[in-house]
């Protein structure tokens, strides 16, 4: 049986100043795995890391040939910050094999590139490894932090004229990164197709707020005190869902998961310098016994007013299951059909 | 880099790198005379400063930051920490946390294990350099790079493996459910049955595609004849296949470790701690003495002078000056190498098959490969009986307390070996944050006293075919310690 296959597309990915839990967690991808969906949707793996034979001097040659143009690449992933420290040598991260700052490396293969994808929050704008004194002097790709630039500047287009598609999440869900493959693979990505710091929308468009089992406790605004208990995590926990973006709650981390249904509160580590919150983790900061930070897109004085309007109308239920590690109050059965 | 002719006395150099199938980036620089390697210097090239980024932070934003030192050894690092943590809020978790805990590394240990045997070592023997091997068909089919099947088959089954993750972790990596106290979620009913369905599904995947045997079978063998006879007996099953090639290959003789093997200890259960900690010197087993730990930096791109972990600094050096050629520093215990890993674990838990891989007390390629192996028979149905033993009625997490000054270690196994932090607390900020990692101590450079670091001391004496410019025989040694580069320079 004949399928229609598109035109091979070339992929090179590379992996600097990160964790690699990006690659991990993409080989978590199912439906399809990884590797299927790089053949299914005709994307030739020139090279990665983790799952490539070649090492070595063989590694090296595919780079040369990618940066004179004589081996077309299509995609440049890239995994990890880019370190530019120390004194702006990038000697932090000399690539092994080749005597030469993966900086370098990275500014003569992106021009080259159809697309370039940062991989995860460290390429896309720093992420963790530039967090507290950044003794690394890492950045992302097109990004330091919040100000455009990084480590290929403001202007930099790949040759599809797009800048750097950030698909940032720390680490990114294995279907972020397979979908935006696949969508450059088969239709391209376009400016339209991106967030105003350049994260794909299909993802990015979304808050993680969005499908959190705890809702209804966010509703009626009953919270949790401490880490596993089963209310809202904004209040007390430091949780950034209701700003966060990510479509977290609405598509499952590793079969069933999120970081809100493990019983821990959303970082926002899709946004940049997430890793500096100013602030613990796992604490929100108040002000006069006020929890800074809005839902987006909520005027603060409706915000106010509803939650304490909800606050006094907080179900005994919700009030009991809030700080309770399981339900220790079940809805009450009642009848829904009309009489 | 490149070949030439060897004539006899011709010594040449050859740079390896970027040494990939291994996690994060690696350099190793090979000495080679007439047909054998003779000295080798390893280079972790990435440095990132983790500890410096942990100082003068909250505790307890060391939970959500060291998980990000690694991505493979991402729970280990959670867990290293939280120990840490406990011992300075005073705290254990009730029962129900430690089998939670256990579950969720054991999940992250054998997937781990996993990847390296299918997907990074594996691949080496499909290369075209072992074409005329009788098992290379078979090899190449199962295992070649991206394509073989049994590399396909193996990240399928640790995806499904990770459900776990979602079920009890919330995702993985980088999980925030690990806390001194247990951890945050609470499994109901139905939760416990879905992670016994899961591990169940796991097992299935071994027993039927990596052992062609139940796991309690493999468990029980106990020397390497056995070994051999298992091999040798039954339907295909990738491990058969491997158990072949390093009879063919004499892997037993590549590649050996100092003899000294190290492990910290596997999993805190209530009552025991299951592949307990040690110290297997010349093949007897001692108590570690955690005070003779020191980290050498003669050879590194770090500035200071040699010290116990819990005073060490890190303050790399700027002008990369020589004779450092590695950003890892170098860490010894009683002025010596040791080895750390799965067959160190299985080792110093008295396994006889562990045992009878050693050569005069020294692991070796074919030892650290058997050793996984092994560690995955034992852990499955270890895990099976830890789901089992959570009574879901029951609390999973205690309650923090303020940290508001101490010092303490925290120690873990990961997948490739110990893990320990080190942390100061002074007036509720971290202070000071130290982090030997498994591949810090495997993958040292040189020390004052000019000795190799384990792998260094492994590669000496590898045989260097015609040609080569990534010796096949090396990166067989290299990917033995399932090396995890990202970690060991932090």
């Amino acid at each position: 049986m004949s399928r229609l296959t598109p035109a091979k597309k070339t992929m090179l990915w590379l992996q600097s100043a990160g964790c690699g839990g990006c690659t991990m967690s993409l080989l978590c991808a199912e439906d399809p795995p990884l590797l299927d969906a790089l053949d299914d949707f005709g994307i030739d793996c020139l090279w990665h890391p983790t799952i490539s034979e070649e090492s070595g001097a063989e590694v090296v040659a595919l780079l040369e040939a990618i940066a004179e143009g004589r081996q077309k690449l299509d995609i440049l992933c890239f995994e990890g910050s880019v370190v530019r420290g120390p004194a702006d040598t990038g000697g932090f991260h000399m690539l092994a094999g080749t005597g030469k700052p993966m900086l370098h490396w990275l500014r003569r293969l992106a021009p080259k590139a159809r697309d370039v994808v940062a991989v995860g929050t460290c390429a896309a704008f720093g992420g963790v490894t530039s967090a507290g004194a950044n003794p690394s002097d890492a950045c992302g790709l097109q990004y330091d932090g919040n100000l455009p630039g990084g480590a290929l500047g403001a202007e930099f287009r790949s040759l599809s004229g797009n800048p750097v598609i950030n698909v940032a999440g720390c680490p990114t869900h294995p279907n972020w990164v397979v979908e935006a493959l696949m969508m450059l693979a088969e239709d391209g990505i376009g400016p339209d197709d991106l967030d105003r710091l350049s994260r794909p929308r299909f993802y990015a468009d979304h808050l993680v707020h969005h499908g959190c089992s705890r809702n209804e406790y966010y509703e009626y605004k009953a919270s949790a005190h401490h880490l596993s208990e089963l209310g809202c995590m904004m209040e007390n926990l430091g949780c950034l869902g209701t700003q966060a973006h990510g479509d977290c709650n609405t598509r499952s981390w590793n079969g069933e998961g999120s970081c809100t249904s493990g019983g821990y509160p959303c970082i926002n580590c899709t946004a940049p310098e997430f890793e500096e919150p100013g602030r613990v983790f796992t604490e929100t900061p108040k002000i006069g016994g006020v929890p800074i930070g809005l839902p987006t897109d909520m005027p603060k004085a409706w915000f106010i007013a509803l939650a304490s309007l909800s606050r006094a109308a907080t179900p005994e239920r919700l009030r009991a299951n809030a700080t309770a590690d399981r339900i220790v109050s079940p809805p009450s059965i009642k009848s829904t059909n009309r009489r | 880099m490149g070949g030439g002719a060897d004539r006899k006395g011709e010594t040449r150099r050859l740079i390896a790198g970027p040494f990939n199938r291994v996690e994060g980036d690696l350099e190793v620089r090979l000495t080679i005379e007439r047909d054998q390697v003779v000295a080798a210097h390893v280079n972790s090239p990435l440095f990132r400063g983790f500890e410096a980024i942990l100082a003068g932070k909250d505790p307890r934003d060391a939970l959500t930051i060291v998980p990000r030192i690694c991505g493979i050894c991402s729970v280990s690092q959670s867990m290293a920490a939280q120990h840490a943590l406990a011992e300075l809020q005073g705290i254990a978790p009730p029962p129900n946390g430690l089998l939670a805990q256990a579950v969720v590394h054991a999940a992250e240990n054998l997937a781990d294990h996993l990847i390296h045997f299918h997907v990074f070592f594996m691949a080496d023997f499909a290369r075209q350099i072992y074409a005329p091997r009788p098992w290379f068909e078979e090899v190449h089919e199962l295992f070649a790079a991206k394509t073989g099947t049994a590399v396909r088959a193996a990240i399928e089954a640790r995806a499904t493996l990770f459900h776990v993750m979602g079920i009890l972790a919330g995702k993985w990596p980088h999980t925030l459910s690990l806390q001194p106290g247990g951890v945050t979620k609470a499994p109901d009913a139905r939760d416990r049955m879905r992670l016994l369905a899961t591990v169940r599904q796991f097992r299935a995947f071994c027993e039927k595609q990596l052992f062609g045997a139940p796991l309690e079978e493999v468990a029980a063998l106990e020397t390497a004849d056995a070994l051999q006879a298992f091999a040798e007996t039954g339907g295909p099953a990738y491990a058969k296949t491997y158990l072949r090639i390093a009879r063919d290959l004499d892997l037993h003789d590549a590649g050996l470790g100092p003899p000294r093997l190290m492990s910290f200890g596997g999993y805190r259960l209530p009552d025991e701690t299951v592949f307990g900690p040690g110290l297997l010197r010349d093949g007897r087993k001692e108590e570690i003495d955690f005070s003779a730990i020191a980290e050498d930096l003669s050879h590194s791109w770090m500035l200071g002078e040699a010290a116990h972990p819990a005073r060490g600094e890190t303050v790399p050096d700027p002008q990369m000056c020589e004779p450092g050629y590695s950003w890892c520093k170098a860490p010894r215990l009683t002025g010596e190498t040791v080895e750390v890993g799965a067959i160190a674990r299985q080792a110093n838990d008295g396994h006889p098959l562990a045992l009878a891989m050693l050569r005069d007390g020294r692991a070796n390629v074919h030892g650290r490969i058997v050793g996984r192996l092994l560690e995955i028979a034992r852990l499955v149905p270890a895990m099976e009986s830890w789901v089992r033993a959570m009574d879901v009625s029951e609390p999973f997490i205690l309650h923090p307390r303020r940290i508001e000054d101490g010092a303490a270690r925290g120690l873990a196994e990961a997948a490739r070996g110990s893990l320990g932090h080190w942390v100061t607390v002074e007036k509720g900020r971290i202070a000071h944050y130290q982090i030997v990692a498994p591949t810090t101590w495997n993958f040292s450079p040189r020390d004052a006293t000019g000795a190799p670091g384990p792998l260094e001391a492994a590669l000496e004496g590898a045989p260097v075919l015609r040609g080569e410019t990534t010796p096949v025989s090396v990166q067989h040694i290299v990917r033995s310690f399932d090396p995890c580069m990202v970690c060991t320079v932090h």
